[in-house]
């Protein structure tokens, strides 16, 4: 017989049963409902559907500057929560507050700023269009939108990793004789790995699936391969035939596409983590 | 004693489940009462009325609203309130079936109402329910450049000349968009000896000097004063005057040619207003819409008027010799998106190859 453990407050049943209802209701049920509405169309219809060059084009472009930005996410976000950890500074506090902005602000409102900001008439585009590159409305500025929403997930998830390594291990890493890149390589990262594979997922997963701040800045031009999936989807729903199921098909597959992915950096994080015990 | 154990533990996954199947049944009495909740108003004097519209009206009806309470207040002593809803013309459409509860809706495109009118909440017959096809204001597409012309734009021809940047938005995802190619499409189809193919090559031309492709006429706005690019915005001709208020002496207004009559159409949304009991108060705002007052506003609002005389009031305003075609002369709104803009219709065919 199994021996009852004992919790401080009780209630496993009452809980997991919140957990459940809620889940159904706010999670399942709207995804249950995409999935009935593209059964509506026969394989042939969905397939065509999804393979469209457009759709294709846009499934490129999301999953590809999705990946970009997380990468970059990831280099930036980790520089950002070190100096936030190791360091102490005037305003401090309030950098780490600014983190999340990106959460506070209406995506669209990003997006507007974004736009103008790094359009060549704006003041950070001029810097970027003397050197030859678009920012806004090309997959430049795609990539700096998904940069902005993206970099709290990382930052976030890194910090409380960091703030329990204690640096008296880079300390004794530095002492019995190991470079300061041996240490980083050897010491600081392994700990830190699955916490920013948490990040990247997440950033990425924002990424795939973002709206508001990106249809300002992309342009959306399916010739210059900047348009992305939302958008898409979102065409379907606007146009003049209200094209629900078309729409739910594209939505399918990029839920599909955005499991997967989590699927795959879950895996990956899992042996990181056997890798480190 | 384990066995106790069991017992308990199963006794607490039945409360859990009872627990979800009442918060569930809650849930499921809290929407369902809450629509009965709205019919109750009726009781206060004071009438309650949403209008669903779209975006470019916004500021039109908050004046016409007041305009219209002082009236109704005046001749029934009688208050009322007025609501206004704006968004995508289509997504308002949608918002509206799905139970947005609008009793009259003044949309963009006579389509988005038939789309309403299909669901069976509002009854046949809208069309010619008010005159002038239930449209008491029309607008046009024009041209907005920037001060000087310095490209000269003049008419649809002089936008395929090489580096001339368009901005117009994306006919696949905005309403408003499609008229702008259409009104281009009869501007070539006029063209003497003008075959199909090179009509399409005229739009191929035209849609690879597109800059920028906005999602909504809103976003191409942006992108072409706040962002400053490209040379000419295919605007409405009501937002494009608005702009050139905002911004005195940075803007010109170029009427092409030949363009395209948009006609705005207004309904009753009869299922909603027999619920809320507002049908004669709709009729009456609707109505009031035609009389002069009210499309003197319309055309202060740079709408144009579609009572004829107070449109010649307005002809320093608009440019009244532009030749316009209507959405008939490409066989209704439903011919013309199925032969253009449909999945590889010709917008497709024109801008991705």
């Amino acid at each position: 017989m199994k021996q009852k453990r004992n919790r401080v407050i009780p209630g496993f049943g009452l809980t997991l049963g919140i957990t459940v209802t809620m889940l159904s209701l706010l999670i399942l049920l709207p995804l249950a409902s995409v999935l009935i509405r593209s059964f509506e169309l026969t394989p042939a219809e969905f397939w065509e559907t999804i393979t469209r060059s457009n759709v294709v084009g846009a499934f490129q472009t999301s999953i590809l500057c999705a990946l970009i930005a997380a990468a970059i996410n990831c280099v930036f976000g980790l520089i950002l929560a070190w100096i936030l950890e190791r360091y102490e500074f005037p305003g401090k506090r309030l950098i780490d507050g600014m983190i999340e902005l990106p959460f506070a602000l209406p995506t669209a409102v990003a997006g507007i700023t974004l736009a103008k900001m790094y359009s060549d008439q704006g003041v950070l585009g001029q810097a970027l269009s003397r050197i030859g590159i678009q920012g806004s409305y090309s997959r430049v500025g795609l990539v700096i939108a998904l940069v902005f929403v993206g970099i709290p997930f990382v930052v976030r998830s890194i910090q409380p990793v960091l703030r329990k390594l204690p640096p008296s291990c880079e300390e004794a890493a530095l002492m019995l004789g190991a470079s300061r890149g041996f240490t980083f390589r050897h010491v600081i990262l392994p700990e830190l790995t699955p916490a920013l594979l948490t990040g990247f997922g997440l950033a990425l997963a924002r990424g795939i699936g973002e709206y508001g701040s990106v249809i300002y800045i992309s342009g959306n031009s399916s010739k210059n391969s900047t348009q992305v999936v939302s958008y898409v989807i979102m065409q379907k729903l606007n146009s003049g035939s209200a094209d629900y199921v078309g729409a739910a098909a594209i939505a399918l597959v990029l839920l599909a596409i955005s499991f997967l992915l989590m699927f795959l950096l879950n895996l990956v994080q899992w042996f990181a983590a056997r890798r480190t015990r | 004693m384990s066995c106790n154990l069991m017992k308990s533990k199963s006794l607490t996954k039945l409360t859990a489940l009872v627990l979800c199947v009442c918060l569930l049944a809650g849930l499921l009495t809290g929407c369902g009462s809450s629509s009965g909740e709205t019919s109750a108003e009726e009781e206060s004097n004071v009438i309650e009325l949403l209008n669903v519209s779209y975006d470019p009206t916004r500021e039109f009806y908050e004046a016409y609203n007041e305009l219209f309470a002082a009236y109704y207040e005046e001749t029934y002593d009688v208050a009322v309130e007025i609501t206004q809803s704006h968004g995508g013309s289509g997504s308002q459409a949608r918002s509206v079936i799905e139970g947005n509860e609008a009793d009259v809706v003044t949309l963009a495109l006579a389509h988005d109402i038939t789309l309403i009118e299909e669901e069976g909440m509002i009854d046949e017959g809208w069309l010619d329910e008010f005159d002038n096809n239930s449209s008491p204001y029309t607008s046009t597409i024009v041209f907005l450049v920037r001060a000087g012309n310095e490209k000269n734009i003049q008419d649809w021809d002089d936008l395929i000349q090489e580096g001339v940047d368009i901005i117009t938005p994306d006919p696949k995802s905005s309403g408003g968009a499609c008229w702008n190619f259409l009104a281009a499409w009869y501007y070539v189809w006029q063209q003497d000896g003008s075959d199909e193919e090179q009509m399409k090559e005229f739009m191929r031309e035209l849609y690879a000097n597109v800059l920028v492709m906005d999602s909504g006429a809103r976003g191409a706005t942006t992108t072409f004063v706040e962002n400053g690019q490209g040379d000419v915005l295919i605007a409405w001709e009501n937002e494009a005057l608005q702009t050139m208020a905002d911004y005195p002496g940075e803007y010109e207004l170029i009427t092409p040619s030949v363009s395209i009559l948009a006609e705005p159409s207004v309904a009753i949304v009869d299922e909603n207003a027999a619920k809320h009991g507002t049908e004669d108060v709709a009729q009456e705002y609707l109505d009031y819409l035609y009389t002069d007052e009210a499309q003197r506003l319309i055309g202060e609002y740079y709408y144009r008027p579609t009572n004829q005389e107070i449109l010649s009031e307005f002809s320093n305003v608009f440019d009244l010799d532009v030749v316009l075609c209507t959405i008939d002369d490409f066989g209704g709104w439903d011919a013309a998106y199925e032969k253009f803009f449909q999945d590889d219709a010709i917008f497709d065919e024109i801008y991705n190859s």
